[in-house]
């Protein structure tokens, strides 16, 4: 029996996604789903009811019917209280819910039986979560509207322009962390014509940031900052030192400055200062994404925008919710390939497989059991040893003649002695017939070499198994074995029998090979083809 | 046929030997090339039989030896599946070997023909040497088919002081050789070239067993190599100059070709004759403790199918698992759906994947993957940063980023495909065992590698199913 969705209103202050819209809304019906949407729950995301009715949705006239009614809950929020005790026990419910940071709900959650998936608990480096990875894309458009919010604070241009009225400089962005959103945010700033300057602890990450137009800006201290799972750790104290006076020097030539740094279960670090604010210059703006955790900035005043010393700090915690018909889209499409993962039949029925690394990863809660925090999941191997980048300069082997490098004049002094004393033994004292030989068999040498030099890899094999057949030409000497024209005297005391034999023997081998190949040979090549 | 005619003959079948040569070298022209093969060898053939040194008693003997052993060579040639031709081409080496042997012998025992002096020394010294380039390429090439078809291992055999013993056998051959062009008739010199023949033997058999696994394509083609010298040998014995120039041309491709593949694996030619890993037996390879270690992602052949429709840029690396399981016409499959989808896909070939020079193009040539989307390891190497996924199947050791930032490596310095590089790399591999070099592999270890455990064709198929789904 297939199990009904529920999509609720966010009740939350300001909160304006969805957690489903019309568009996932059909095919969660076509994975065998019942789709229920209270009323308004899409409004603020610009979704009308009738747009779900159309998708297939039923309409719930209220939070009580909807909650009923429902077996699963699909939300952006973690729920309250009181949401929770409309929830009927046993529902399944995928949300933001932040388990490390809210042990009270989890509790409560716990307490109603429910089976609870954070979304914000997937493990992240599982390549294959990466299409439910909702903190991503909800960071993506945080970090765009982040620098949106900066640019409608900011009484210039981004791009530097030459006008009539005189020249304007460019806007220089400074973004602190360069994560998913500070990436996002490089990548918009950039756009806009403005000068980007980032900055990280995972020295990883600077080709990413030159891949958005960005500059990296690195610390004057030696240390790696990576710690698991694509976050960051927190850093040594002289290391601290060494970014503070990195960011004193940054903050004093910015105009405009995104912090996103975040570090997983503590408190953001306070990357700006009193100080620096008052260095910058007035009309700047600060936009603190991660004001919600305490905020990168000493005087960010969370959810609110104030101004300080006369630089504008926008603390907004509701970055993605700005964007809501973006944010909830993408949202409802990760929720989407995670019901999917849960209901691989397709029959409506999910199944919270606890083998699956993913779904282990997420789900804190199952049937009123806390499951969270989870086992470690497989976390990147630690590289060995880091090994002094002793790269061993690869030599560029091309193929052919023109590629080697010329042999040293040494070395060639050698070969060619060596060559002259060899031609002289062999002119001092072989007879006239074998040097006829001779030649023949040094010209032909040659003529090989020069042939071979210039065949494409690709034929290596062909070109082996041709001079193969070829050398079968040493039939032509088993032939002139099997019946030479002889005088009676030469025939006297020659074995005829044993030679003969012999010969026969050497011309039915040689003929295996010549025949077969040259019709191997022909059967390859009769593949090659564009 | 008067001789002057023959020899026209000769020197026509000469020409065709090395057109066909020539032609070996571009695909286009390639057909043609074994076609000019064929032609030399039918005139060079028929102008010896209808020449002046056969006479018409021998005509029936010899066309009864080219029926049958025609017939051998055609059905096997037929027979032979693609992935076989690494063993089938050491064979045939054998069997030229072999014949060079036979030659040899039944010259030595003619009396027909007598020379003095020099003359004699140097035809006694030509005889020597054919036997034993035979010997030993007869012997070399029967335990490289054995190695190559799986008969024999593939670790490389190192008896203790084998250099010793290369030099022992050496010197052995020439005292023999001393012994042999002073003996004053046939029966006294028999001994010798018999004694000679067995340390020859054996030194073929030493010389391929002390051989890596990874070497083997070196060491096809250098017994084709030797082949050619052995025929050049018997030209010189026979003073026939077909023989001597066909052999030469044979002998010195077969030569620069063992070099060019020593070169791409930076390996040094003399290293690689002498055998093994490692020369000096026991450059510990990257002390146990510094070896890779850590947890490698398995992923499922559905999800190696979602990664490749995802992607925009896809590298395929083929390697000996892909001639083993005979998966090339299910990659090619997959190759042409993914194509028409809009994926750009190409194969990324190292010069020494397989067991044999040029052995992956010609599997892929097998299963119709169009030439021009083939491309050599120096072509596509820097493509990787911009590829979505490579895929690796079935190779271990030309995908070892350890013979790159890893000296005590025993592959280090080798050029490898950098398929690390690529965003996701998915390496196909039945366990986790180490490649055919014995060296164990960083690749798989790296966070954007994803190891497909199977076997590569039930993999594939897999993949294929779920692409069409």
């Amino acid at each position: 029996m297939s199990l009904t969705i529920g999509v609720p209103r966010e009740i939350h202050a300001g909160e304006k996604r969805v957690a489903t819209v019309p568009e996932v809304t059909e095919k969660l019906i076509k994975l065998g789903f019942a789709v229920n949407v209270e009323t308004g729950a899409g409004a603020e995301a610009n979704f009308d009811d009738a747009s779900y009715e159309a998708a297939g949705a039923r309409i719930a006239a209220s939070a009580d019917e909807l909650y009923a009614g429902s077996d699963m809950v699909f939300k952006v929020r973690a729920p309250t209280p009181e949401e929770i005790a409309l929830m009927k026990p046993g529902t399944t419910l995928l949300s933001f819910v932040w388990p490390a940071q809210n042990p009270e709900l989890m509790q409560q959650l716990a307490a109603r039986q429910l089976t609870v998936l954070a979304i914000d608990a997937l493990p992240r480096q599982l390549s294959r979560a990466q299409k439910m990875d909702a903190l991503t894309s909800m960071a993506s458009i945080s970090g765009y509207r982040a620098v949106i919010e900066a640019a409608n604070a900011f009484g210039r241009f981004f791009n530097g322009q030459i006008t009539a009225a005189g020249k304007i400089p460019p806007a220089r962005v400074f973004i602190a962390g360069a994560g998913v959103a500070g990436l996002s945010a490089i990548g918009t700033a950039a756009n806009l014509g403005a000068i980007v300057r980032a900055n990280d602890t995972r020295a990883e990450v600077a080709d990413q940031v030159v891949s958005l137009g960005g500059e990296f800006v690195k610390v004057d201290y030696e240390e790696e900052g990576s710690g698991g799972g694509g976050y960051a750790k927190v850093m040594s104290e002289g290391f601290q030192k060494a970014q503070r006076e990195m960011y004193a020097r940054e903050a004093r030539d910015a105009d405009i400055i995104i912090t996103t740094a975040l570090i997983p279960g503590k408190p953001a670090p306070k990357l700006i200062t009193a100080e620096m604010v008052r260095s910058m210059k007035a009309g700047s703006v600060i936009v603190d994404m991660a004001a919600e955790q305490g905020g990168n900035c000493e005087l960010t005043e969370p959810g609110q925008a104030v101004v300080r010393h006369g630089v504008t700090i926008i603390g907004y915690t509701d970055l993605a919710s700005r964007l809501a018909k973006q944010s909830s889209t993408l949202y409802s499409t990760n929720l989407l390939r995670l019901t999917e993962e849960l209901c691989k039949t397709k029959d409506g029925v999910i199944n919270v497989n606890m083998e699956d690394d993913a779904i282990r990863g997420l789900t804190v809660i199952k049937d009123g059991e806390v499951t969270w925090p989870p086992p470690p999941p497989k976390l990147p191997a630690a590289p060995p040893q880091a090994k002094p980048a002793a790269a061993v300069p690869v030599k560029k082997s091309g193929h052919g003649h023109g590629a080697s490098e010329p042999a040293s004049a040494k070395s060639l002094a050698i070969l060619f002695g060596a060559g002259a004393l060899l031609f002289w033994l062999v002119g001092a004292f072989a007879p006239a017939s074998f040097l006829a030989h001779f030649t023949v068999f040094v010209l032909a040498c040659f003529v090989g070499y020069m042939v071979v030099w210039n065949v494409t890899p690709a034929l290596h094999t062909p070109l082996m198994s041709v001079t193969n057949a070829i050398s079968s030409i040493i039939a032509v000497g088993a032939l002139i074995q099997i019946a030479p024209p002889l005088d009676a005297a030469a025939a006297e005391g020659r074995p005829n029998a044993l030679i003969f034999a012999l010969a026969v023997l050497a011309l039915t081998l040689t003929a295996i090979n010549m025949f077969g190949g040259f019709a191997v040979t022909r059967r390859m090549l009769a593949m090659f083809r564009k | 046929m008067s001789t002057n005619l023959a020899t026209m003959a000769y020197i026509a079948a000469t020409i065709l030997f090395i057109l066909s040569l020539g032609g070996l070298s571009n695909p286009e022209t390639s057909r043609r090339g074994n076609t000019y093969g064929i032609i030399g060898m039918t005139i060079a053939v028929l102008a010896t039989v209808f020449g002046p040194r056969v006479t018409a008693a021998g005509i029936p003997w010899i066309v009864g030896a080219l029926v049958v052993g025609g017939s051998i060579g055609l059905y096997a040639a037929r027979k032979v599946l693609m992935t076989q031709m690494p063993e089938l081409v050491a064979a045939m080496h054998s069997l030229v070997g072999l014949a060079a042997c036979l030659v040899g012998f039944a010259s030595y025992v003619d009396t027909s023909i007598v020379f003095e002096g020099a003359e004699k020394t140097i035809h006694e010294v030509e005889i020597y040497l054919g036997i034993l380039i035979g010997a030993v390429t007869f012997s070399g090439s029967v335990i490289a088919f054995g190695k190559l078809s799986g008969k024999i291992g593939g670790k490389p055999l190192l008896l203790p002081a084998r250099h010793w013993l290369n030099l022992a056998g050496l010197l052995a051959v020439i005292w023999f050789g001393v012994q042999f062009v002073q003996a004053h008739d046939v029966g006294a010199g028999m001994l010798p070239l018999i004694l000679m023949t067995l340390i020859a033997l054996l030194f073929g058999v030493h010389m391929v067993m002390a051989i890596g696994g990874a070497d083997m394509p070196v060491v096809v083609s250098m017994l084709n190599s030797y082949s050619g010298w052995a025929a050049a040998a018997t030209g010189f014995m026979l003073s026939n100059d077909l023989l001597i120039v066909t052999g030469a041309l044979v002998g010195s491709s077969g030569a620069i070709l063992s070099y060019i593949m020593c070169r791409a694996m930076n390996r040094n030619f003399i290293s690689v004759i002498a055998g093994g890993f490692g020369t000096g037996g026991g450059a510990a390879p990257a002390a146990a403790g510094a070896g890779p270690a850590g947890e490698v992602t398995a992923v499922s052949a559905v999800e190696t199918a979602e990664m490749l429709r995802d992607a925009k840029n896809v590298i395929i690396v083929p390697g000996y698992g892909m001639a083993v399981a005979q998966a090339q016409h299910t990659v090619y499959e997959i190759t042409k759906l993914l194509r028409e989808k809009g994926v750009k896909v190409r194969f990324g070939i190292h010069p020494v994947a397989g067991r044999m020079p040029g052995h992956m193009n010609v599997l892929l040539a097998e299963a119709k993957v169009p030439y021009d989307i083939v491309f050599e390891m120096d072509e596509l190497n820097e493509d990787f940063p911009d590829t979505d996924v490579s895929m690796v199947i079935g190779a271990n050791d030309i995908v070892n980023p350890a013979a790159q930032d890893d000296p005590s490596s025993p592959i280090a310095g080798m050029p490898v495909l950098e398929v690390w590089k690529a965003k996701t790399s998915i390496v196909m591999k039945r366990s986790m065992a180490s490649g055919y070099a014995g060296v164990d592999n960083p690749l798989f270890y790296k966070e954007n590698n994803r190891m497909l455990f199977g076997d590569a064709k039930k993999m594939l198929d897999e993949v294929l199913v779920a692409l069409k789904g």
